[in-house]
């Protein structure tokens, strides 16, 4: 009895050592808000940056705010999901095919790198000219964000393979295609789901900020925040900014879960403190 | 009592034999020589250990045995569909259960799905792991990792074993207790085996016949017969005779060691 409550405080207290660190912060970063806007700002000015409760009142509180801003990141969402298959089902199949022939990997890796490194966003109002502001549009440019991180978290996963294990395989005369189905893929699995948490945060991202090259077609909750700015609707544009921020954690929150609900179970990666 | 005959000794009838190395030499392509005019048989039932300083190509030598690297000179004959191969590592695929792993050879070698599961249970109560085959091999301990592996091994019914020093890096306790259950194994499958080790010690305790090789190139410099009758006594470990034998093969590795 005794043992078990002890097990149960423990438990708590493990609990509350992973919580409070960051409520703390949040307690102070509100703080901080609340001073800066209250004590530091001239009243006259306090609409560059409206104090917390004011966010909350008018951008949350209010049915018609809240609907709308429900609406674009809904929108948004749609784009970012949407976006991140389109880059985990192409990323996966190019790591693959990479995988398989080094003269794949030599030929196309060194676009990968070109994609990575130019400003995909820069390239919306080529894409536009040519395929439309559309919702199609939208999604390629979000999977085209998010797409480095996937195809080189799964060919390093598929590449780091122990030695040893293929020569098991290799001696039970397993062809290319069960090797890869029986001990690559899975061996690569943890890679992947590194990967795919950086590409999930990089299509949030990508469907919000692109937003504001479209500024056309349904809006997006990046269009709100554009709108929001242009006219000085401060209370909605920080509420609209909080619940981007939210929806990209939780799109984090949801990947180290799924990653560890896959292979926590033989994998530290997915037991790490960090890894939520 | 031993034949320390100098190398080149071929104690199984090659026509026979489970496995035969024939004038076997391996050069990388850097042009170093692994190993050398390497003659040796095992026969049916027979035990061969090869003991040899690090780096004399003994490990090639299983690698060659096992088809997963070819001589650059001579031939291997003998060796048939069914090989255990016990790798250093246990390569246990940390995804599967204990029992999946145990079926991975079946599967991969398209076995039934009812004979692979009949088998890797045979295989799990030889090895007494049958109380563990739904758990992931991190919940185990390296000799029960290895135990697995061997019990891997097992499912094909391999008439060929070949150990790549696979209680290598297990305490001496743990490495003390697979040894026995090798022999457990041994003594209820009857099968060839080569075993790769640097314990000369663990190597007469085990065998039929220990083969000494040169540092590398690898070359056979001596062989010994083991007298000892399977199955063997624990007690074995310190009887004064194996001492002895344990003695003269370890002169003949750092006779052949020295320059």
């Amino acid at each position: 009895m005794r043992r078990a409550l002890g097990e149960l405080l423990t438990a708590r207290g493990r609990r509350a050592a992973r919580w409070l660190p960051p409520l703390a912060v949040l307690v102070c970063a509100v703080g901080v808000w609340y001073a800066v806007s209250l004590l530091v700002l001239d009243p006259d000015r306090r609409f560059l940056f409206p104090p917390p409760h004011a966010v909350v009142r008018v951008g949350f509180l209010d049915g018609d705010n809240r609907a709308e801003l429900l609406e674009g990141l809904r929108r948004s969402a749609e784009v970012a999901s949407l976006g991140l298959a389109v880059a985990v089902g192409a990323g996966v199949l190019l790591a693959v095919a990479m995988s398989q022939a080094r003269w794949v990997e030599r030929s196309l890796f060194p676009y990968l790198v070109v994609l990575q490194t130019t400003p995909v966003l820069a390239l919306v109002p080529l894409f536009g000219f040519w395929f439309g502001f559309g919702f199609g549009t939208r999604v390629l440019v979000c999977a085209l964000i998010a797409l480095f991180p996937v195809v080189a978290g799964t060919l390093f996963g598929l590449r780091s393979v122990a030695a040893a294990q293929h020569d098991l395989f290799t001696l039970h005369g397993a062809g290319r295609v069960v090797r890869l189905w029986k001990l690559q893929l899975p061996a690569a699995l943890p890679s992947v789901f590194t990967g795919l948490r950086i590409s999930a945060g990089l299509s949030v991202v990508g469907a919000i900020v692109s937003d504001f090259f479209f500024r056309q077609g349904e809006p997006g909750i990046g269009v709100l925040i554009d709108r929001y700015q242009s006219r000085l609707q401060s209370e909605q544009l920080l509420a609209a900014v909080i619940l981007s921020s939210l929806f990209g954690l939780a799109v984090f929150w949801f990947f180290g879960a799924l990653a560890r609900r896959v292979v926590g179970g033989w994998h530290e990666s997915a037991r790490e403190p960090g890894a939520w | 009592m031993t034949a320390a005959d100098g190398g080149r000794g071929v104690a199984a009838d090659p026509r026979t034999a489970a496995l035969t190395f024939a004038g076997v030499g391996l050069r990388y392509p850097g042009g170093t020589r692994a190993l050398d005019g390497i003659d040796l048989s095992v026969a049916p039932g027979e035990f061969v250990s090869v003991v040899g300083p690090s780096g004399c190509g003994k490990s090639s030598l299983l690698r060659i045995a096992a088809g997963l690297q070819a001589p650059t000179a001579g031939t291997v004959t003998g060796r048939g569909e069914s090989v255990g191969y016990v790798f250093q590592d246990a390569t246990l695929l940390p995804w599967r259960s204990v029992r999946a792993n145990v079926e991975l050879f079946g599967e991969l070698r398209g076995l039934g799905r009812e004979e692979r599961r009949k088998r890797a249970a045979e295989a799990l109560d030889l090895v007494g792991l049958a109380d563990v085959a739904g758990h992931r091999p991190r919940t185990l301990s390296g000799g029960m990792r290895m135990r697995v592996s061997l019990a891997r091994s097992l499912t094909l019914r391999p008439g060929l074993f070949l150990l790549d020093e696979p209680f290598g890096t297990l305490d001496e306790i743990t490495r003390e207790r697979l040894d026995d259950d090798l022999l457990a194994l041994f003594a209820a499958r009857r099968f060839a085996a080569l075993f790769v080790t640097h314990s000369v010690l663990e190597a007469v305790y085990l065998s039929s016949r220990v083969v000494v090789l040169s540092p590398g190139p690898g070359r056979v410099v001596g062989e010994f017969d083991v007298p000892f009758d399977y199955p063997r006594p624990a007690g074995l470990r310190f009887d004064p005779e194996a001492a002895r034998l344990a003695a003269l093969v370890s002169a003949c590795m750092r006779g052949a060691a020295a320059p």
